[in-house]
């Protein structure tokens, strides 16, 4: 498999580990309460089709990024910096 | 006053020569880490172009000036190598010293790529991979900055404590590549 | 028997090699198959199952009956396929799976029992008693089934791993896949032509057809220039491509060494990554055998093979040589050997309304039932017209038409399609993404046909790359397509070989049918049809044919079974190249290395890092004798201990100290400058991540420890916290972890040792415990710590790497004048357990801040990582297991790590289990042993006694349950 960082370019996948569904980015507020909390941790969908994970470019630029693919035929669909989603701290 | 004797990450273990290939060590004055404070890349430009003559690089590439490149090193990072980092750079960036954290190795040779496409994954080819391009990827398992110098030239920043791996590696791809060389060359 | 004047070897080039011990001669550009076959040797192995005498039945990688033992010693490498190994001067080959000399093998006597051993017959047969199995049963059919064997000593041989990268991969360099690469270059793509043969040319290398105007070996020879002019194509010849995966990448297992005598750092095989952006697939056809009785003797070979030993190795098979097929193409064998001056018997053909090309006996509608000669073939027997013949021949040549090589396609789940027409399976368009197939492996088989789909595949794939495609003439060939009719087996009394590598019969495959294993994965399955080293390439188009007339359904309802990756089998040794030693792990070395194994220190592994176990001094013995004395030396003088291993990262901007707030359960916006802190970092669900100290050094600047363990870990989160969770921080972060050599020096004397060494002195007053600044050391800039982990006072001071050796070496020279010097990691242990310091032994991912008693550090005025999740029901509370001390008081007086605690009275089982030991020393300060662990409610338990019971070690003992710091619990000591 491939992962086109949007920093480094079109990469094998050994640079990048994987660390699950995009929900992570979601963080719930401290007292969201107890369904939300649970469901940010654990409750993840198993979709045969398309997703959208966060993996980590460890072994290039440390960008973590989203990645949407399918989960059927491996074709990455579309790679964005965490960063832009979440729309901070930019030096540029 | 006693004094302490400075040891570069790959002493004793080079200069290696094997067929076409050299690996030698370089041993910058300096090497500091860059990494712009939010919206300050472009003062952050200025100032290095000020104080040391090079702008802050794009993903993926160097520029040198003299004895000093900045080299782009990551999301937000770059690296000077070469010249001690003026100190007004501190104003727009962190700026954290760097020089002891890598071996810095040098692959020149005709068959210099040959090598690393034994260890990294990356696409080297020269229309890919130009002269000053660099990249953040693997030597083997070992996270590094390879940027092409030359042609026929690498320039392979490596955490220190790996030299001795990293030197091992690269010695025995440069074997296997030079014995193809020699069987191919043999009528 | 070699022909004079045809074939592409070098004949100014003899070569000897061996084969059984017997010297043979052949040349440069032969086989060991086609040299065998030049000295009219045509036993060269035993099969599988029966030990029946065979033969080469082809002259390429799906080989499956000549497969051979190249080389001797560790070096042996088996179940080498002797129609890939070219010859070499010295080389040695051997046959294999035969008891005895290969014409008596001894276990052919399996060959008079074949109604025992069928489809199945290990399943019924050695059902029981189950003792057997493994005692009699397995070794012995292990014995007599098999291939060839290891050597069992540790491969010398050298291999290599790589990567490549192109615009356009092209597999395959016949004629289809050498217009292909010229097209592809000439319009400026970088282009890899893979073959697997040591030339390029494909089928055209075995064929006497003309290109062109010539030859077509001239042909190939010619574009073999065109494509070095473009400049633009890597041509990797004795290169399998051996798999397709995603995104582009294929595998590629290439002979570099293994055709030449051992040349020194020469890789015997390079296993490598291909990146393309495109693909052309050219892998051609494999012609199929016909299934008819007793077809499986030496001398009985594929046409097209034939064809290839008299076109290619100037070899003829036989002296009398006939045909057996079922289409036209074969026809062109009777023809090439005529032409070479072979005597031709006969062509049989199984259809009626065939017509002869040539001069030759032709024999129209009929069929081989049955062939004789007891160790190559002598006679056949042949049903023509309702009445049998037979015919002297010592080489029959048979031909069921060609399957398209669509393995490559099937890798990423793709199912082929059936095409009536060539009577065979072609690859289903957009099979593999980014990659064509072409010509023969997508059922074009007339050469000019072939020539013209290498271009347009080509083009196909100019147009992905966003390239424009150059005009490029297709040259005048062979438009001939030739017809085929259906023919997959032949009935008749006796057995009629499918799978020749496995040993697999017609009546396997019926009798499969008949037991109801009617998909073709069970048949395969319970005949181990398809599964030998040739994976079904010679067998399965026929196996599947029977099955279909077994199970009254269509080839193309009944399907194949899956194509996987690998193409060829590959050696464990190429797929592991560089992965071994220093390759599998990088060494970690830290500046003192040189230094502490100059002293001798045994060095464990911590992670990649290597760190001393203890220092031996002159007179110990034993490891424990070293570790007690460093113990002392700590707590009595001054010791020496390389931390760098450690995770440091270097954290600043304006908002750092807001960034450490909301990754450590505690405050340190509320941290001084130049001092230091203690920190406790959580994971999202509630659980600890890691701890160390952070330092401030600025307003706007920390420096953060992690464990040796954990530094990789605590960098990849920060960067999630900071560019997922809180990118409003201006903060910006990096490791410095191998810019610093950094050293404890810790003990009473520590404090004197440093100021033998400062440029100005320190005191208690201006580094008091937990205080942090710059230092100059000999001169150096250095960074002094006052922290300690060992409870005494102590300090960690650091200079740059490059004076870390320099500086270990003086530290230890002024501690040992101290009465003190170097410690180990079994002393830091003992130290840090004595102290209750906890490790990763103690926080190993199943433990909360509560449980390690640390609730009070997750600072109740801020949110930061895992505080909500730790405050989970069922995270904290009695029924937790709690941090607590353990001390031996049975009469065994020994405790061991990964024992488990129960009730002095209970049963030691898992329902009465209230806990476990993380960590265990024996302790010179104490002279006792001492642990850590967690127990059920432990610290309400303080003074109780539970049972340690180790059931692994079988080591049981009583122990008091105590407060985790033995040591100092007042901390006196520290701040001195």
């Amino acid at each position: 498999m491939r992962i086109t960082c949007p920093l480094c370019g079109d990469r094998d996948s050994r640079e990048f580990s994987i660390r699950g569904h995009e929900t992570y980015l979601d963080r719930p507020a401290p007292d969201a309460g107890e369904a939300a909390w649970d469901n940010y941790l654990h409750l993840r969908d198993n979709p045969a089709g398309e997703t959208a994970e966060l993996w980590y470019h460890g072994a290039g630029c440390a960008a973590w990024l989203r990645v949407r693919r399918n989960t059927l035929t491996h074709e990455v669909l579309k790679v964005d910096l965490v960063r832009d989603l979440t729309g901070g701290d930019h030096a540029d | 006053m006693a004094r302490l004797i400075a040891k570069s990450a790959a002493s004793g273990l080079l200069p290696i020569e094997i067929g076409t290939v050299t690996l030698t060590e370089e041993t910058p004055a300096a090497i500091t880490a860059l990494m712009p404070f939010a919206g300050k890349l472009r003062a952050l430009s200025a100032a290095l172009k000020a104080a040391h003559g090079v702008p802050f690089p794009g993903p993926n590439r160097s520029s040198a000036k003299g004895g000093t490149r900045v080299c782009w090193s990551g999301l937000d990072q770059a690296f000077l190598i070469g010249d001690p980092a003026q100190a007004d750079l501190a104003d727009h960036a962190a700026v954290v010293d760097q020089t002891d954290a890598w071996a810095v190795l040098h692959l020149e040779g005709k068959d210099a790529a040959e090598v690393l496409a034994r260890l990294t994954p990356i696409n080297l080819g020269r229309e890919h991979f130009k002269r000053g391009h660099a990249a953040r990827s693997l030597i083997g398992h070992m996270t590094a900055l390879i940027i092409r110098t030359g042609a026929q030239g690498f320039t392979i920043l490596i955490f220190r404590s790996m030299a001795a791996t990293a030197i091992h590696e690269l010695d025995v791809a440069m074997r296997g590549v030079a014995a193809r060389a020699a069987v191919q060359s043999s009528p | 028997m070699r022909i004079e004047g045809k074939g592409l070897i070098d004949r100014a080039h003899p070569v000897r090699f061996r084969f059984d011990g017997v010297s043979y001669g052949g040349f440069e550009g032969d086989t060991v198959a086609s040299a065998l076959l030049a000295n009219g040797v045509r036993l060269m192995g035993r099969s599988f199952k029966y030990h029946r005498p065979r033969g080469v039945l082809t002259a390429g990688s799906e080989e499956p009956n000549a497969l051979m033992e190249i080389g001797t010693g560790a070096a042996r490498t088996p179940n080498v396929r002797a129609t890939m190994q070219e010859i070499y001067e010295g080389l040695e080959a051997r046959s294999q799976n035969r008891v005895g000399p290969l014409h008596r093998d001894l276990l052919s006597i399996n060959d008079l029992f074949p109604g025992v051993l069928g489809a199945g017959f290990y399943y019924k047969t050695f059902m029981w008693p189950r003792a057997f199995w493994e005692k009699l049963y397995e070794p012995v059919i292990r014995r007599a089934a098999g291939l060839g064997a290891l050597s069992g000593q540790p491969d010398p041989g050298r291999y290599e791993k790589a990567f490549a990268h192109c615009d356009l991969l092209v597999i395959g360099a016949g004629p289809t896949g050498l217009m292909a690469a010229l097209t592809a270059a000439r319009a400026g793509a970088d282009v890899i032509l893979a073959d697997e043969n040591a030339r390029l040319g494909g089928r055209l290398l075995s064929e006497t057809e003309e290109i062109g105007g010539k030859p077509s070996a001239l042909w190939v020879a010619d574009m073999l220039d065109l494509l070095r002019d473009t400049g633009n194509v890597r041509i990797m010849t004795r290169t399998t491509i051996t798999g397709a995966y995603d995104g582009g990448t294929y595998g590629a297992l290439e002979r570099v060494g293994q055709h030449r005598p051992e040349t020194p750092d020469l890789p015997l095989e390079c296993f490598w990554r291909i990146h393309a952006g495109q693909a052309v697939l050219a892998a051609g056809a494999l012609e199929r055998p016909l299934a008819f009785p007793m077809n499986d003797r030496p001398g009985i070979m594929l046409a097209g093979a034939v064809r290839t030993y008299l076109n290619r190795y100037g070899v003829a098979p036989g002296r009398n040589i006939t045909l057996f097929a079922c289409n036209d193409d074969a026809h062109r064998t009777a023809l090439d050997l005529i032409e070479a001056g072979i005597r031709v018997t006969a062509v049989i053909d199984s259809r009626a309304d065939a017509t002869a090309q040539g001069d030759y006996r032709l024999l129209a509608g009929a069929q081989v039932i049955h062939s004789k000669g007891r160790r190559a073939l002598r006679e056949i027997t042949v049903r023509h017209k309702g009445r049998q013949d037979t015919i002297l021949t010592d080489c029959l040549a048979m031909s069921g038409g060609w399957n398209p090589s669509v393995h490559l396609t099937c890798h990423m789940n793709a199912r082929p399609i059936w095409n009536d027409r060539i009577k065979g399976f072609v690859p289903a368009p957009g099979a593999v993404p980014g990659l064509t197939a072409a010509g023969a492996c997508a059922g074009i088989y007339a050469t000019h046909a072939c020539l013209t789909a290498g271009v347009d595949a080509a083009k196909t794939a100019l147009k992905a790359l966003g390239k424009s495609a150059p005009g490029v003439a297709v040259p005048a060939a062979s438009d001939q397509t030739g017809a085929v009719q259906a023919l997959w087996y032949v009935d008749g009394k006796g057995r009629a070989w499918l799978d020749f590598a496995n040993d697999v019969t017609t009546k396997d495959i019926r009798l499969a049918a008949r037991e109801n294993f009617r998909s073709v994965e069970h048949m395969k399955r319970y005949t181990t049809q398809g599964m030998a080293p040739d994976q079904g390439k010679n067998s399965n188009m026929a196996a599947l044919a029977l099955l279909a007339d077994a199970t009254g359904r269509g080839i193309a309802e009944t399907g194949t079974t899956t194509y996987r990756p690998p193409y060829v089998p590959v050696s464990i040794s190429a797929m592991a190249a560089g992965a071994g030693g220093k390759g599998f792990a990088p060494e970690r070395f830290t500046t003192s290395h040189a230094a502490t194994v100059a002293r001798g220190a045994p060095m464990i592994e911590a992670g990649l890092w290597y760190r001393p176990g203890y220092f031996p001094a002159r007179g110990e013995t034993t490891w424990r004798q070293s570790c007690d004395r460093e113990v002392a030396m700590v707590r009595d003088a001054v010791g020496i201990c390389d931390v760098s291993t450690l995770g440091k990262i270097d954290i600043q901007g304006p908002d750092a100290a807001a960034f450490l707030d909301f990754v450590y359960t505690n405050m340190f916006s509320t941290l001084k400058p130049g001092r230091v802190r203690y920190g406790l970092m959580l994971r999202e669900d509630g659980h600890v991540m890691d701890d160390g100290t952070t330092a401030r050094l600025s307003d706007t600047h920390f420096v953060m420890t992690t464990t040796t363990a954990a530094a990789g870990q605590v960098m990849t989160h920060l960067d999630f916290v900071h560019q997922a969770l809180r990118p409003d921080l201006d903060v910006r972060f990096i490791s410095v972890t191998e810019h610093w050599a950094q050293f404890a020096i810790a003990g009473p004397r520590s404090r004197d040792l440093l100021n033998s060494l400062l440029d100005s002195p320190i005191d208690g007053e201006s580094w008091p415990f937990m205080a942090c600044g710059p230092v100059s050391v000999h001169g150096v800039a250095g960074r002094l710590f006052r922290i300690s982990f060992s409870g005494e006072h102590a300090y960690e001071i650091a200079v740059p790497a490059r004076y870390g050796d320099a500086l270990f070496r003086d530290l230890v020279a002024r501690a040992e004048t101290l009465g003190g010097g170097p410690y180990g990691m079994e002393a830091l242990n003992v130290l840090r357990i004595e102290k209750g310091f906890i490790t990763h032994a103690e926080i190993h991912g199943r433990v909360t801040a509560f449980d390690i008693g640390m609730e009070r550090m997750i600072s109740p005025g801020k949110d930061c990582i895992g505080k909500t999740a730790s405050m989970r029901a069922g995270l904290t509370g009695p029924e937790r297991e709690q941090l607590v001390g353990l001390k031996p008081v049975g009469a065994v007086k020994q405790l061991t790590s990964g024992a488990h605690l129960f009730e002095p009275d209970a049963d030691p089982v898992r329902v009465n289990d209230l806990g476990y030991v993380t960590s265990v020393c024996f302790s010179p300060t104490f002279g006792t042993y001492l642990g850590l662990g967690f127990l059920k409610n432990g610290r309400a338990r303080h003074g109780d006694t539970v049972k340690h019971v180790d059931h692994l070690r079988g080591l049981e003992t009583l122990c008091e349950i105590c407060d985790p710091v033995f040591f100092d619990p007042e901390g006196a000591r520290v701040r001195g």
